[in-house]
């Protein structure tokens, strides 16, 4: 998958939780929840959405890791590799 | 799988005396005036939460003690208790220099940052009544109650300033200052606010704390009714009382604890219970400035030997579904006692604690009108699984039916009353038969019982019947005199531990050109308890679809914010209401659960 189809992905699921959100507001190197309000369960949904959209199994041990929205693409263009 | 259902306690399961070791004798022995008499007092004569809570500490033997230990992402603060006590005196000066005085409020919009806790203990030393807003509020949240609330300060960061509050800055007249904490501890220079750490750097450390008395304000938390805008529930400097005896009994709080409550200061708890209570008793309080991760709770928990812990069901369920392999990757050796609020707390849930943390989760009830912990599972006690456990020494609790005669009366009643300068006097009768349903009542009186409503003096005597506090949940009492939650007496929907106001949602989705009428309701839910459902029906000229559901939802959660905005939307033809007009949410909650719909003519008209 290309860069720019896999964050077209991520940000589409993204929306489906937060429909409000301005792709262009985004900024990837800063923590994704200052940018957009996600409480708890949204911030599962997204995760548990990603898993089912890519078929890529993301284990809850790994969410630490999934700060900004670089750290999200990175992780899943790993994982897709 | 089959267990007990009760977990009988040993002298094993005790690694320190517990503060309440007898529970009928410390009851019998129990007097609020005694409680009163070991707190310090102003030494001019007054109370004051901040000093309790601070100067006694930082000009006493634990002055060097760390009071607050903030996590960030990768950093760690310790703040000492005499270092607070001199960051909440320039604090104080801060206020003072702008003109700030006793009794005015001073709201708090941010996540769990020094500066936060800074300024509630600030606050208190100037007077000043403290609102803590949580930070996933959306702008219509923030404005209604800095409106009710006639705040004259926010703090708040310069990232949650411009995303939230500037769009709304012109809405609230009474908002004369706006102190701002930069991204990362930066400068900030935002038109028509202050720096914060400027003014704080500017200000002196020497503070001569106003002589506030037992009665005087001191916090304003909003919560949710059925109808309506929030209420501001006044709570005053003398509920410190009840911070003091709950920090003993009910957390069991020792000197030498290391001590972490995961709630955020914009609900009470994380106010009560996540400020106040540990310094009164002089703790090491972790505060954790980063979101729920499962991985990060349980290293926090092990490398900082977290000895008392305090937290919400939901995160409890959280950390369940994230598996006990996590959870073994680590030891507590030094976790002693785990205490859980919000919602009531499934037995699967006290059972895990015990199987995975090696300690059952001891599970308790209060609100925010109570002010502090009423009903409680201590660390002496047999726990009952699923059970908010019993009344502490000083609370009397009883369920309670109300009398015919004294039902809540019906609007045109009501008005009819109100016309006539009276108010019908509610009445209730106790039930005493064991495991009957009825509502939760508690023996007015205590320290930390809400004063009032801020401006709404009528629903707050609507709160009263005699001498008993009606608490709008529904419970049963059992023969052994533990108490167990049923449900709510009213709409008000419990997510996460959290109360949403079904008016609050239903009015900002009204505010969307497309929908004629909106009913909101809780869906239970696993993990959080109930998830916010709306059902909307449409204006002519709208049809229903997933792109106008993706704007229904984006549209609430902007004005909201994504605690209080609905997780799910549906399309209704027509919305069922009441011959008064008003939309039945007991039916539609029945609908979606596929209940039986009962005798409609019989729900209440009210």
């Amino acid at each position: 998958m290309q860069e720019e189809e896999l964050r077209a992905v991520v940000i589409a699921t993204l929306k489906t939780i937060a429909p409000e959100v301005e792709e262009g507001d985004l900024r990837p190197d800063r923590p994704l929840r200052n940018q957009v309000d996600l409480d708890s369960m949204d911030w599962l949904n997204f995760l548990i959405g990603l898993h089912e959209k890519l078929k890529v199994d993301i284990p809850e041990a790994d969410y630490a890791k999934l700060v900004t929205l670089g750290d999200v693409l990175d992780y899943l263009k790993k994982k897709l590799a | 799988m089959d267990r007990p259902t009760i977990i009988r306690k040993t002298a094993a399961d005790l690694r320190v005396p517990p503060n309440l070791a007898d529970y009928a004798a410390a009851r019998a022995a129990f007097s609020w005036e005694a409680v009163q008499a070991e707190l310090a007092g102003l030494p001019g004569g007054g109370l004051n939460i901040a000093y309790e809570a601070v100067e006694r500490h930082a000009q006493g033997a634990r002055r060097d003690n760390v009071a607050f230990r903030f996590l960030g992402a990768n950093t760690s603060r310790d703040i000492s208790y005499g270092e607070l006590s001199r960051l909440t005196n320039r604090f104080a000066n801060v206020l003072k220099s702008l003109g700030v005085g006793k009794g005015e409020r001073l709201f708090i919009l941010s996540g769990r940052i020094p500066e936060l806790y800074v300024a509630v203990l600030g606050s208190f030393k100037n007077g000043t009544a403290v609102s803590p807003l949580f930070s996933a509020f959306g702008p219509e949240p923030i404005a209604t109650r800095i409106k009710l609330g006639e705040g004259a300060v926010l703090v708040t960061t310069e990232l949650l300033y411009e995303r939230k509050v500037a769009k709304i800055r012109d809405q609230l007249p009474t908002l004369r200052h706006v102190l701002l904490v930069g991204e990362d501890g930066q400068a900030t220079a935002v038109p028509d606010t202050f720096d914060l750490g400027k003014l704080m750097a500017e200000a002196s450390d020497i503070f001569d704390i106003v002589p506030t008395q037992a009665e005087d304000l001191s916090l304003l938390h909003f919560t949710s009714g059925t109808t309506g805008t929030p209420k501001g529930a006044m709570h005053v400097h003398g509920a410190v009382a009840t911070h003091w005896a709950t920090g003993k009994y009910a957390l069991d709080l020792h000197a030498e604890d290391i001590y972490w409550c995961t709630a955020d200061p914009g609900w009470v708890t994380g106010t009560s219970y996540g400020i106040i209570a540990p310094l009164l008793h002089g703790v090491t309080s972790i505060v954790d400035e980063a979101d729920f991760d499962a991985e990060r709770w349980y290293r926090i928990l092990a490398e900082q030997k977290v000895s008392v812990w305090y937290t919400a069901p939901t995160a409890i369920r959280m950390l369940m579904k994230a598996g006990a392999e996590i959870a073994r990757k680590h030891s507590y050796p030094s976790l002693r006692f785990v205490a859980s609020v919000g919602e009531p707390l499934n037995p699967e849930a006290v059972w895990w604690g015990k199987e995975v943390l090696g300690l059952p989760i001891h599970d308790n009830w209060w609100q925010t009108e109570t002010g502090g912990i009423m009903i409680a599972n201590t660390p002496a006690a047999d726990i009952k699984p699923g059970s908010m456990g019993r009344p502490l020494p000083g609370i009397e609790a009883a369920i309670v039916k109300k009398d015919a005669e004294g039902k809540r009366p019906g609007v045109s009643e009501e008005a009819n009353a109100r016309e006539a300068g009276v108010m019908p006097e509610l009445k209730v009768s106790l039930v005493d038969t064991a495991d009957t349903e009825g509502e939760l009542a508690l023996k007015a009186g205590w320290p930390s019982m809400l004063r009032g409503y801020l401006h709404n003096e009528e629903r707050y005597r609507k709160c009263f019947a005699g001498e008993w506090y009606l608490t709008g949940d529904l419970a049963k009492r059992d023969a052994d005199g533990y108490f167990w939650f049923v449900g709510r007496a009213d709409d008000v929907i419990k997510s996460a531990g959290h109360l949403i106001g079904p008016f609050e949602v239903e009015s900002a989705l009204m505010e969307h050109p497309a929908v004629a009428e909106a009913g909101v309701i809780g869906k239970p839910d696993e993990m959080v308890g109930e998830v916010v459902k709306a059902f909307v029906s449409l204006k002519k000229g709208f049809e229903a679809s997933d792109a106008l559901r993706m704007e229904l939802l984006g549209h609430a959660r902007k004005k909201l914010g994504a605690v209080v905005a609905p997780k799910e939307i549906d399309f209704l033809p027509s919305l069922p209401r009441t011959r008064s007009g008003k939309i039945m949410r007991r039916l539609l909650k029945a609908r979606e659960l596929g209940l039986p719909e009962g005798d409609t003519s019989t729900l209440e008209a009210g």
